[in-house]
């Protein structure tokens, strides 16, 4: 068996009634006494706190560095601002993915980039070969990473730190709090307005005491932040995402701006831009079930009405705040449209179900003030 | 009116030669909270731990076992609209289906209350 790393705040967790269990490397916290579906309400209707501190915090420094990091992601990086945060992915030759990951822009040598946990390592080596050598890599391991996100996150966040207030969606500042220095970044995985705090470990623990404290707040594992980010649409890297999939067929188009859809210039452009034209063989897209009522789990196969199968749901469960099962999956690019009906083999059983957006609950960032 | 334990987290309430089953307290609590529930049709036959019914929760999908070889009489039709029945009250309105044993005498492998506390005790 392999080693697992312990959170810096695991006996904090403890202490909060957390239930660990391995992810990623780590003994992560999966629950509170909440309960995931009571983690995930409470996380709509006001604020859930996640120490995501698995997940790789990232420095890239040098000259050239915006040009080096552009070569590795679709984003336009040129065009952003100090401060701007952009979602983007690790592409392979082949138009894959190898990470999802956001980029914050600090000046035009320094970016500060956060990967997935269970890719950490992969995403680094990948970099390292990629990148020049006049660039320099930094891997922020002593540092945690506290989420804190919901409706009033904002509120409550701005009482302990004023500069939350003034930040919007996809904005972030390096501050101090309490005198400790802090990157306070305005994103997350909830589809919540809301906010992720980078923090030294040694001064992890003050913040969550003092995050804890406020009264909009309540600890919220691993189970309820997949059904938060499922119901509102986030890809998962591992299931929604992988070395398989291309951010065309993943429905990310969005997250690869103007210039270099028609520029390239990443690895996997070829095959990236040439679906951006031409459509991909296959695409991302919500999963109903017709009755309603009937979970559809990861790895379900999709059939059409005369049994061939034509695509796979890659995420699936319950949504609480939907009030019912929510999925999303792959399916051929002719059966992709809103409103194709399907059948999901279920327990050897042929159930109903309707292609969908898969936003089941509405996103609701602050993009403005 | 006797009532029996399998180790798969099951209780079994005999009365003369017919059973309810559902599943334990502990079982409910391990699962979390129940969002759905599929149950088996009325005069299925049923091989002892043949897989009968689904229960899924916020976090995953659990088969529900026969715990004895049998016919299912009836399902509780209500856990349809209900299904957080389950975490409410899982030993009694939160009850999955009805059986006519078919072999009494299965039900001598099955655990008593003090012999199913132990093996949960062993579990945790």
């Amino acid at each position: 068996m392999t080693d697992l790393h312990s959170l810096a705040l695991e006996s904090f967790h403890t202490e909060q009634g957390a239930k660990l269990a391995p992810f990623a490397g780590y003994k992560m916290p999966i629950q509170y006494p909440l309960g995931v579906k009571g983690e995930h309400l409470h996380t709509r209707k006001s604020v859930g706190l996640f120490d995501v501190s698995h997940m790789g915090q990232l420095l890239v420094e040098g000259p050239g560095v915006t040009q080096a990091l552009e070569t590795l992601v679709p984003a336009a990086l040129h065009e952003m601002v100090p401060g701007q945060i952009r979602y983007s992915q690790l592409t392979l030759n082949n138009g894959g993915i190898l990470d999802d990951l956001m980029l914050t822009r600090w000046n035009d040598t320094t970016w500060g980039l956060v990967v997935n946990g269970v890719c950490k390592h992969a995403d680094m080596d990948h970099m390292k070969a990629m990148l020049p050598d006049s660039t320099q890599m930094t891997y922020l391991d002593t540092y945690a990473l506290i989420a804190v996100q919901g409706p009033r996150a904002r509120d409550a966040l701005t009482r302990m730190m004023s500069e939350a207030g003034d930040l919007v969606f996809m904005r972030a500042i390096q501050t101090t709090w309490n005198g400790h220095p802090i990157t306070l970044s305005c994103c997350g995985y909830t589809g919540e307005d809301g906010y992720e705090i980078s923090i030294a470990n040694t001064h992890a623990q003050e913040l969550a005491e003092a995050l804890t404290a406020l009264e909009e707040t309540t600890w919220v594992g691993l189970g309820a932040r997949n059904s938060l980010r499922l119901e509102t649409g986030l890809c998962l890297y591992g299931n929604d995402l992988t070395t398989e999939t291309t951010p065309i067929e993943a429905d990310l188009l969005w997250s690869i701006q103007k210039r270099r859809r028609t520029d390239g210039g990443f690895l996997g452009a070829d095959t990236i831009l040439q679906q951006i034209n031409d459509g991909a063989p296959r695409k991302r897209v919500g999963i109903a079930p017709a009755d309603g009522r009937t979970p559809l789990r990861d790895h379900t196969i999709l059939k059409n009405s005369a049994g061939n199968e034509v695509g796979e749901i890659t995420s699936g469960g319950f949504g609480p705040t939907f009030e019912g099962p929510v999925a999303m999956g792959y399916v051929t690019h002719n059966m992709s449209t809103s409103g194709t009906e399907l059948f999901a083999e279920v327990r050897s059983k042929s159930l109903p179900c309707t292609v969908c957006d898969p936003i089941f609950v509405q996103q609701r960032y602050v993009r403005s003030l | 009116m006797t009532v029996k334990y399998t180790r798969e987290h099951e209780w079994i309430r005999i009365e003369d030669d017919s059973a309810t089953v559902g599943i334990t307290f502990y079982a409910q609590e391990q699962l979390g909270d129940v969002v759905f529930v599929e149950l088996p049709e009325a005069e299925t036959s049923a091989d002892q731990g043949a897989e009968v019914a689904v229960v899924e929760s916020v976090k995953a999908a659990s088969d529900i076992y026969a715990p004895v070889t049998g016919t299912i009489i009836e399902s509780n039709n209500e856990l349809s609209e209900r299904p957080e029945l389950v975490n409410e009250d899982p030993e009694n309105d939160g009850w999955f289906f009805k059986m006519q044993l078919s072999d009494p005498s299965e039900l001598d492998d099955l655990l008593d209350e003090a012999g199913y506390q132990a093996f949960i005790q062993e579990e945790l």
